[in-house]
């Protein structure tokens, strides 16, 4: 790999940008691999990487259907935090959060990651109490965030309503470490920096079954015929019962349509995330100007990747007492991703009740930010190291146990 | 959007006037059954990409349950039907493997 730096720049603008070569390989698959990986979304490359890189595992074919980064992990809106309420939850996202900091260096790709603040707004006495007990929990978990005022809120967000009349913002929950990155470049620079050590990625290939010995997985049957393999790490999100429904278990996920949508481009208006969890919306400004609007999830299992579109109305009619300023802008594209959510709102890193075969699911509609952190965890499991303490707390067993991660109150829209 | 006859009502109600769910025909667990029964029961879903049986409730309507067949992947909606049943009408499968020759049927 030729590694990008001031001077490749320089020296291909000397010569007509002639030189640049091809981010990653595109190689036909091997026969067999020590493992394969479903899915080339954020979760899957990353875990391909850290597995070469961590643990020195580089016979490892990730296998997409479609294009890489071309689910949901191109889909989203970018939010990366880790103002979450419980310990395990927080050990993962601000491991996540922390590698994103350095993760463009890492992998010599800009992935524009932009620590710009995400301010979580409180706009009733219910949400004000449960931002500060998050606040509380984040100070002893050694998380940044704080507690302000409206009139704080006010000055780092001057395009606010802060009074209401329906839902006066009341104060909000800061984390000034908390931002957005460029999601297709996470993708691509994963795959570039996975590639080089190794790692192959098989894109429009996607895997159809799932061969077992006795209990134990042997080889997946994809459109490029079969592959061998002792282990299997599915990351398809969405998708995760049809790959489990292959293997002959069942998992705690339901599918269903997140959207978002993008205003036309403006002047800068607003260079923080707001996140309006009551009237469930939020909002940020992409370097191209446009705002970026999300809401919440439609209520039924859905796998059209299109959603409904009364979604879109509710979210910008909430989002407009709080923002009159957007009242006025022109939607200017609006799109939809299939996420896999769990019962407590919590992710799955775990093995399964096939021998060999781990998923890495049930991150709904806030997976982006974890995507580093995860693939570090997911990696760790699937190599079987001896230090497993980011993954296994989100083992399926919880489920059985009774001992949730109960992140569905601590954030009413999950990003 | 979505539409569907209340078969209790026999209104053709949008989805904004109805709340989902979920999967429908779940048998109901004790606390006499094994913890992954349970478990199962509470949390574990068919999740298909493809012909799914759900639960509605036609809320800002005539209040009252039903159950819809439905396919995930295309929105189409086979047919709807009262909620005391224990598992799908045989015309409900018929129109469903009418359309759908490939489908492998309902199970629990
Ligand atoms: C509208 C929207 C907004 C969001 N906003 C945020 C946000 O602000 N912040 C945040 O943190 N998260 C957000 N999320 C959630 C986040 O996008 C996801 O949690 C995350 O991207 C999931 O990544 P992944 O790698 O698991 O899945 P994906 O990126 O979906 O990758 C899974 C891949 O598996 C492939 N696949 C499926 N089946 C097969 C098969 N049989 N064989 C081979 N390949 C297969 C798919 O083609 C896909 O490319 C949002 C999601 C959506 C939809
Ligand atoms: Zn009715």
């Amino acid at each position: 790999m030729k590694r990008y730096s001031v001077f490749s720049l320089v020296r291909e603008a000397a010569r007509y940008n002639e030189g640049w070569e091809r981010a990653w390989r595109s190689p036909n698959p091997k026969s067999s691999y020590d493992v394969v990986i479903v899915g080339a979304g954020g979760h899957g490359l990353a875990t391909a990487y850290y597995l070469a890189k961590n643990h020195g595992i580089t016979n490892v074919g990730v296998f997409e259907k479609g294009w890489l980064g071309g689910g949901n992990t191109g889909r989203n809106t970018t939010i990366i935090r880790s103002n979450y309420l419980q310990e395990e939850s927080s050990a993962i996202y601000e491991k996540s959060r922390s590698l994103y900091e350095k993760l463009s260096q890492d992998l010599n790709y800009n992935i524009m990651f932009s620590p710009r603040g995400v301010m979580m707004l409180c706009q009733t006495e219910h949400e004000l109490r449960a931002m500060k007990r998050t606040a509380h929990a984040n100070r002893l978990l050694q998380v940044k965030t704080e507690m302000v005022g409206p009139q704080r809120v006010k000055d780092i967000v001057p395009i606010i309503n802060i009074n209401g009349p329906r839902f006066p913002v009341l104060g909000g929950l800061w984390q000034p470490r908390g931002g957005t990155a460029r999601h297709d470049a996470v993708a691509w620079g994963y795959a570039r920096a996975a590639s080089d050590l190794g790692v192959d990625i098989i894109e429009k290939c996607a895997i159809t079954s799932v061969k077992k010995n006795g209990n134990r997985v042997s080889a997946v049957d994809t459109e490029k015929g079969i592959i061998k393999t002792k282990k299997l790490c599915i990351a398809v999100a969405g998708h995760s019962g049809e790959l489990a429904k292959m293997c002959g278990f069942r998992l705690p996920v339901e599918s269903v349509a997140l959207q978002a949508l993008v205003s036309e481009p403006i002047k800068p208006v607003m260079d923080c995330v707001v996140m309006a969890n009551t009237v469930h919306g939020y909002m940020s400004q992409s370097d191209k100007g446009e705002l970026v609007i999300g809401g919440g999830a439609d209520g039924y299992n859905n796998f059209t990747q299109r959603g409904s579109f009364q979604h879109v109305e509710e979210t910008v009619a909430a989002l407009i007492e709080t923002f009159p300023i957007i009242s006025r802008l022109k939607n200017l594209r609006q799109w939809g991703g299939i996420v896999d959510m769990t019962g407590d709102r919590s992710p799955i890193i775990s093995t399964t009740p096939v021998d060999g075969v781990f998923i890495n699911c049930g991150w709904g509609t806030g997976g982006f930010k974890a995507i580093p952190g995860s693939g570090w965890a997911t990696a760790e499991l699937v190599a079987g190291a001896t230090n497993q303490d980011l993954a296994r707390p989100f083992s399926l067993s919880r489920f059985q146990e009774g001992r949730m991660i109960d992140e569905s109150v601590a954030a009413a829209v999950a990003h | 959007m979505l539409k569907f006859e209340c078969p209790n009502c026999q209104f053709i109600a949008d989805e904004t006037e109805l709340s989902s769910g979920g999967e429908a025909h779940i048998t109901r667990e004790t606390h006499n059954s094994s913890d992954k029964k349970f478990s199962s029961y509470l949390f574990y879903r068919k999740n298909p990409r493809g012909v799914h049986f759900e639960r509605w409730l036609h809320q800002f309507g005539c209040g009252k349950w039903f159950i819809a067949a439905r396919c995930t992947l295309t929105m189409e909606v086979f047919g709807t039907y009262s909620a005391q049943t224990l598992k799908p009408p045989p015309s409900i499968i018929r129109k469903i493997k009418n359309k759908r020759p490939d489908w492998e049927g309902f199970s629990k």
